[in-house]
């Protein structure tokens, strides 16, 4: 195995969580919400996966129960800020603090043992490419969903009417309300997909990642996904890059330690965040871009008034 | 059939006094219930359990030493956040404020150790409320100048200063007697925030939590600032025709809350650490607004919400060692906290009436983020 | 039964025959132990192993003990150290280096408690001893499977912090590979962190895919031994026995057993014999031990257990001359042995080190 490939399979391994749970929320937010829960619904992901799959001793049942469980504590966000219209910052930061202890809480019992691995699934004919073979077709069942997962999205926002129906309750809630639309139903499905998403990632992390359970485990994913999608301005093929960039930069500072370079390597950890808050500033300044892209109604409750 | 999701909220002529007061209490009184039937599950007699983590604390005199420790911070950047959330500015990144106060008020004693007199420890705090500030005004002038998201800047600029921090102290700060650990040196004695009762460990960071809640309860309740500020929030438009200024107000309260976040800041690391390490607050700025919700952005509430806060702190660590349950407890009761308290905020402004479909409404309207 | 035993012996001091006996029994009640650890006690590693030594001071002596876990360094280890010594401890060990200043702090406060800090180097007052281990002795004996099994002749080395403790591993771990091969080659990934199982695992699979095809690591937690598993390369265990996690590809495991220094310090307590000092204990009275050869040839194994008993017996001392330093002026003439001074403020590299030491 060439040492490009072998880096370029660490980053794929690395950018899979980001782009599940960027993806998921990048979704929620279309609807105009702003779920700052994403690291605390992956951290519950990640337990749920990992129990799960060592009740069952499968990982796949494992990665299903935490799409399941990612949706349950989506729901409680979203009946929070939707049904109840509290504010969402405070909802979702909420969301996470509870991730974080609850699942400390379930993971005791599974400090220090060798969890079950989502072994990879390896395409026929297809794997024997050289290069691409190995890096596309020998991965795990998480990493061939992530893509299927892009063009999903990719294709629901922009080609279905449901799609056009959430991003036009993203864009102003108001006109879609007046226009018949249900605000209430689009927001709490768009929720409940952010919060399958995030469980998967979670999943991913510790069925995939390291076959082992860690109190904090997530070690600020979730919020990292959050950056994401904003670096993306809400398109999700930028997703895809985004998550790549963020995941190579983990890894690009190791090799370049491994090869024996000095580099200051929380300038590399931070220059994704200097990076989003550029992007942030390019967009918000050019308008049109703006309109296009951010929902405009993201972080405003809703209620219909009489 | 549609399923019915709704649950119809109305607006309440005026808010509604009775929950006003009482939804923090119904709020907790919740939490305990739920942490009971938490502690049961998991094996112990709930009232003993509820009794280790929320009242042994509060027994004797060290610990209430403490607990002060702990809840300073908290007050001091929930009091300044209330500011920014009163406004509509949402400031989430106290906890790189913070951290970036913690850094440049330690410049001081790292660059100047010999510097020992009575003048250095205010010139530390100094610095610190600078190096908050000036953190904070990367996303107000950003929201200004560019209209960027302020929640999405502020988050990025906490992971910024984390890394500075990480790099700083293994770096230029680092102590060359060190032995290569990441960390500066240790403060000596004039450059420490002193004690403030010889009964305990409590520092002068209390004394200035005490003092910003009075500041900001002044400014809020008998200044024009302080009504500019809440007119702004809650009726922008409004607020414009009165002739305020909403981007000199966030310029404003942006600054405010960096400066109480930087004093938070140096405070920890100049009174309770009293060395700059890789590691300088267990997430006081993303605690502090809990804090602020649960106080009901009103400071003397806060006031009262950071002890709590930091009680459930406290009742982690003890329930840990007495029943061998994992403080990850504790994250549990300030995350079911919060919900309590935001739904209950919801009791104040709203009637609540079930059952009937969304779909019926016709003319939809929009309150901005409360 | 400890209660049934005191009160029988209590009854005969009553009649006047035993008076020594009832204040050794009733000092062993009495007497708490109470422990700090950096990490989750489950690490599998460093606080894992100092709980172990833990439950064998309450096997043995039959005292209650106490412990926090994830203890972060900083302001709350202050309070946690405190709260112990309010509560009753007689002995209080502090796991982690950065517990440096709040041990000090605390004893000068509580002069009757005893207090042990774990590698570090500041005993401000009498009442505090620190102690640490001779771990960079297994790492020789690493350092020399790894030349006898590697194929590629390079290792890989996940490290934490560049402290004098990992610096000596890593020298160590090189002095022993070039026992056996001089051109043996060593990569260094710094992951800045005690215990960071993600970062860990990347920084295995970085070393595997740049050439190492052993794996050793000074960091807490199994995700590099899951990752040797998994890619099929060598690896050793660090701080405790990570066998479950790498069946098939552990060579050895460095195992601090923390046991009979803290059996011993809490008896001393018990005895009143208790008195500051300041130790370095090593494979020679057991606190160091080298977990069971596996998935090695005999041969390589044979090599090993010979170095083992020749440090176990201090025949033999892996930092003697001849020994260069990396930047190619000499250390250590033929023979020479290193001063304990120099050892442990180690910050340089040994010849042969393939990384710049971060400064």
């Amino acid at each position: 195995m060439g040492l490009v490939e072998a880096i370029l399979l660490t980053v794929f391994t690395a950018a899979t969580p980001l782009l599940i749970a960027a993806l998921g929320e990048l979704v929620t937010e279309r609807s105009g919400v702003l779920n700052l829960g994403v690291e605390g619904m992956m951290i519950m992901g990640a337990i749920s996966g990992f129990a799960f799959a060592i009740y069952t001793g499968n990982p796949y049942i494992g990665a299903l129960a935490a799409i399941i469980v990612g949706i349950l504590f989506s729901l409680l966000f979203a009946f929070l800020t939707i049904s109840l219209v509290t504010n969402q910052v405070a909802t979702g930061l909420a969301l996470t603090i509870l991730g974080l202890g609850l699942s400390g809480l379930w993971g005791e019992a599974f400090v220090g043992i060798p969890g079950v691995k989502l072994e990879p699934i390896i395409v026929p004919f297809l794997s024997d490419i050289p290069f691409i073979g190995k890096l596309f077709f020998q991965q795990d069942i998480i990493f061939y969903f992530s893509i299927i997962l892009l063009f999903g999205v990719s294709w629901f926002l922009f080609k279905t009417r449901a799609g056009l129906i959430l991003r036009s309750v993203g864009d102003s809630h108001s006109s879609a309300h007046s226009l018949g639309l249900s605000v209430v139903k689009t927001r709490y499905l768009a929720v409940m997909f952010g919060g399958a998403c995030s469980g998967l990632a979670g999943a991913h992390l510790s069925l995939v990642y390291t076959t082992q359970w860690i109190e904090n485990m997530t070690a600020g994913r979730g919020w990292i996904a959050l950056a994401l999608v904003v670096f993306a301005s809400w398109r999700p093929n930028r997703v895809l890059i985004g998550a790549y960039l963020f995941g190579a930069v983990g890894i690009a500072q190791l090799h370049i330690q491994a090869l024996g370079f000095k580099i200051p390597t929380q300038f590399l950890s931070a220059l994704p965040y200097i990076a989003t808050i550029l992007v942030l500033v390019i967009i918000s300044q050019n308008r049109r871009l703006t309109m296009m892209n951010t929902p405009s109604s993201l972080g405003k409750g809703f209620v219909p008034d009489r | 059939m549609q399923p019915d999701f709704s649950i119809r909220l109305e607006k309440r002529g005026s808010a509604s006094t009775l929950f006003a007061y009482f939804s923090p209490f119904i709020a907790l009184g919740l939490m305990l219930f739920f942490g009971g039937i938490l502690f049961a599950i998991m094996g112990h007699n709930p009232l003993h359990a509820l009794y280790v983590y929320f009242l042994e604390p509060l027994m004797d005199t060290w610990s209430l030493h403490e607990l002060a420790i702990k809840a300073s911070p908290l007050i001091l950047i929930a009091t300044g956040l209330c500011l920014c959330f009163r406004s509509g500015n949402w400031n989430i990144g106290a906890e790189g404020q913070l951290i970036m106060g913690g850094i440049a008020g330690a410049a001081l004693p790292v660059f100047f150790p010999t510097y020992t007199s009575f003048s250095i420890l205010p010139l530390m705090l100094i610095f610190g409320i600078l190096g908050g500030m000036a953190w904070a005004f990367i996303p107000a002038f950003l929201k200004n100048r560019f209209g960027t998201n302020e929640i999405l800047t502020s988050l990025m600029l906490v992971y910024i200063a984390g890394h500075f921090l990480d790099w700083i102290v293994r770096g230029p700060f680092r102590n060359p007697q060190g032995f290569n650990f990441p960390g500066s040196i240790s403060f000596s004695e004039w450059q420490v925030l002193p004690e403030m009762l010889s009964s305990g460990r409590m520092h002068y960071g209390m004394l200035f939590a005490i003092i910003g809640v009075l500041v900001v309860w002044f400014l809020l309740s008998k200044t024009m600032k302080g009504f500019e500020i809440q007119v702004i929030g809650q009726a922008p438009r409004a607020g414009r025709f009165a002739g305020f200024s909403p981007k000199g107000t966030t310029i404003f309260v942006f600054l405010v809350s960096g400066a109480f976040a930087g004093l938070a800041g140096i405070a920890e690391v100049s009174g309770a650490i009293q060395q700059l390490r890789p590691s300088i607050s267990p997430g006081y700025g993303f605690i502090a607004i809990i804090v602020a919700f649960l106080g009901r952005l009103n400071p003397l509430g806060i006031f009262a919400a950071g002890i709590v806060l930091a009680l459930s702190f406290l009742g982690g660590e003890a329930v840990q060692i007495s029943l061998n349950v994992t403080d990850k407890i504790a994250n549990v009761f300030q995350g079911l906290l919060l919900f309590f308290v935001l739904a209950c905020d919801t009791l104040i402004h709203h009637k609540i009436s079930f059952g009937h479909s969304w779909r019926f409404y016709n003319k939809g309207a929009t309150h901005g983020a409360r | 039964m400890k209660k049934l035993l005191a009160t029988f012996l209590s009854s005969v001091a009553g009649l006047g025959l035993g008076l020594l006996a009832t204040t050794i029994v009733a000092q062993a009640a009495d007497t708490k132990a109470c422990f700090v650890y950096v990490g989750p006690i489950g690490d599998f590693g460093w606080s894992y192993q100092h709980d172990q030594g833990r439950l064998a001071v309450e096997k043995e002596l039959g005292v209650e003990t106490a412990y926090q876990e994830s203890v972060p360094e900083g302001a709350d280890a202050e309070r946690a150290i405190e709260r112990f010594a309010r509560s009753g401890c007689n002995i209080i060990f502090t796991t982690s280096f950065g517990y440096m200043e709040p041990t000090n702090k605390v004893a000068k406060k509580f002069p009757d408690v005893k207090f042990e800090h774990a590698t570090g180097f500041k005993r401000e007052s009498e009442n505090v001893s620190t102690y640490s281990g001779k771990f960079y002795q297994g790492r020789y004996v690493q350092g020399k499977i790894a030349a006898m099994e590697s194929k590629t002749g390079v290792a890989g080395y996940i490290a934490s912090f560049p402290i004098p403790e990992v610096v000596r591993g890593i020298n160590s771990f090189i002095l022993g590979a070039q026992s056996v091969n001089p051109d043996f080659k060593l990569k260094v990934v710094w992951v800045n962190s005690w215990f960071d199982p993600g970062k860990e695992a990347d920084a295995a699979n970085t070393l595997v895919a740049q050439g190492a095809d052993i794996l050793t690591q000074h960091t807490d937690s199994t995700a590099a031994m899951q990752v040797a598993q998994e890619k099929g390369v060598k690896a050793f265990g660090q701080a405790s026995d990570m066998i479950n996690f790498g069946k098939d590809v552990q060579l050895t495991a460095i195992i601090d057993d923390w046991s009979p220094y803290y059996i011993e310090r809490v008896k001393a307590v018990m005895d009143g014999t208790w008195k500051q000092h300041d130790v370095w204990l090593g494979m020679d009275k057991g606190d160091v031990v080298m977990a069971p050869y596996t998935n090695m040839k005999p041969e390589t194994a044979k090599a090993a257990e010979e170095i083992e008993a020749k440090i176990k017996s201090n025949e033999f001392e892996p930092f003697t001359g001849p020994i260069t330093k990396q930047d190619g002026t000499e250390w250590l003439k033929d023979g020479e042995k290193a001063d304990v001074g120099t050892l442990l403020g180690m910050n340089f590299y040994v010849k042969g080190v393939d990384d710049q030491l971060p400064q």
